[in-house]
């Protein structure tokens, strides 16, 4: 019964979807200390240098800042994590 | 070798004095020398948690100020071989102590006990730098709310800074039930969120109410979910590698207790 629901679209979100998603992202801006303008300024050099190379899709490109586990698996670390759709390759540099 | 641990949160409420007086108590029964320090200056509940509260005469505040000798201000525990309780003073702000003092302190009671417990003041401000001042591990304590796994995650990222390295979680008052109709964040959602490794989890208990009404910690209560949570976890503490406790086997038992006494299920 569920499941029709859920297919039907009836269904609401999981509330603990909804908790996680929220914290993911509020997490995201309480963990960097820089700001917004900062990853701005990076985003659009990342995608300045990438262009030169691939088509990407500049509307959904995504850079977060986040955390992760070193390799050692004992400590936590920052990261840097880019979400960028390749549309094609150009032919340059082939 | 004898470590000092700090329980900490960052958000109040979420159970750092509960499981302070757990894991303390079932370190002590399993035959440590266990001293608890309650660093919650002016608002201290470790003495009650404990049922400790009418044999205070000397504070953690006396000791750093030279008011008393640290023996004279630790509290023995009767009912339990080898447990210390150092209280806060109730009537001082958490000014009152430095880290400095609070290094020194640890260092001492390292020198007479195998685990030196420290329960943490909410927060992130001077009392939380005391608390973790002598610390060499901590344990986080959180509840799987939003408002919990956010202040638990500031916590991580300045014990970090703080150089206190590989700091464990404690997922507390788990609601089996909640989970299963995706109502709550499961153990593995909050440890995909905060990315440390977990030290235990503690079901939703009422027993831990009744156990702190009557200031028996409810590790000692063979009976209790939460006490049995507590047992496993303070094994954790000595390096065993205990499972995590199956959540959903408990559940069916405790429904079944609760038809047994003629409960309807909520």
């Amino acid at each position: 019964m569920m499941d029709l629901l859920k297919m039907l679209g009836l269904k609401k979100q999981a509330s603990k979807d909804v908790a996680k998603e929220r914290l993911k992202l509020v997490l995201i801006h309480d963990r960097s200390n820089v700001s917004p303008q900062f990853l701005e300024m990076v985003k659009s050099e990342i995608i300045r240098v990438i262009q030169n190379y691939m088509e990407i899709d500049e509307e959904s490109l995504d850079i977060q800042l986040t955390k992760t586990s070193s390799e050692d698996g004992e400590r936590v670390v920052p990261a840097l994590v880019a979400n960028i759709p390749i549309k094609g390759m150009k032919n340059a540099g082939r | 070798m004898s470590e000092v641990i700090v329980i900490t949160s960052g958000k109040g409420g979420v159970g750092k004095t509960t499981t302070t007086a757990n894991i303390g108590t079932g370190l002590a029964l399993l035959g440590k020398k266990v001293v608890l320090v309650d660093t919650d200056i002016g608002l201290r509940n470790l003495d009650v948690v404990m049922g400790l509260e009418n044999r205070i005469v000397y504070d953690l505040v006396d000791v750093v100020e030279g008011a008393c000798r640290l023996k004279q201000a630790l509290i023995k525990d009767k009912r339990y071989d080898g447990l210390y309780l150092l209280p806060a003073a109730q009537t001082r702000d958490k000014n009152a102590v430095t880290p400095a003092q609070m290094v020194k302190l640890c260092d001492e009671l390292r020198s007479e006990f195998d685990f030196v417990l420290v329960d943490c003041p909410a927060g992130i401000e001077q009392g939380f730098k005391n608390a973790i001042a002598g610390a060499d591990k901590a344990i986080v304590v959180t509840t799987p709310e939003v408002s919990a796994v956010r202040d638990a995650d500031r916590i991580i990222g300045l014990l970090e800074a703080n150089e206190i390295r590989n700091p464990k979680l404690l997922i507390n008052r788990v609601r089996q039930d909640m989970v299963k109709r995706g109502d709550m964040m499961s153990i593995e959602d909050i440890i995909d969120i905060l990315a440390i490794e977990l030290i235990g989890v503690v079901p939703d208990d009422e027993n831990i109410i009744i156990s702190t009404n009557r200031g028996e910690p409810a590790v000692t209560d063979q009976k209790s979910l939460a006490g049995q949570a507590y047992r496993n976890i303070t094994k954790r503490v000595l390096g065993e590698d205990v499972p995590i406790m199956d959540l959903n086997v408990s559940e069916g038992f405790l429904a079944k207790m609760k038809k047994l006494f003629g409960i309807k299920p909520a």
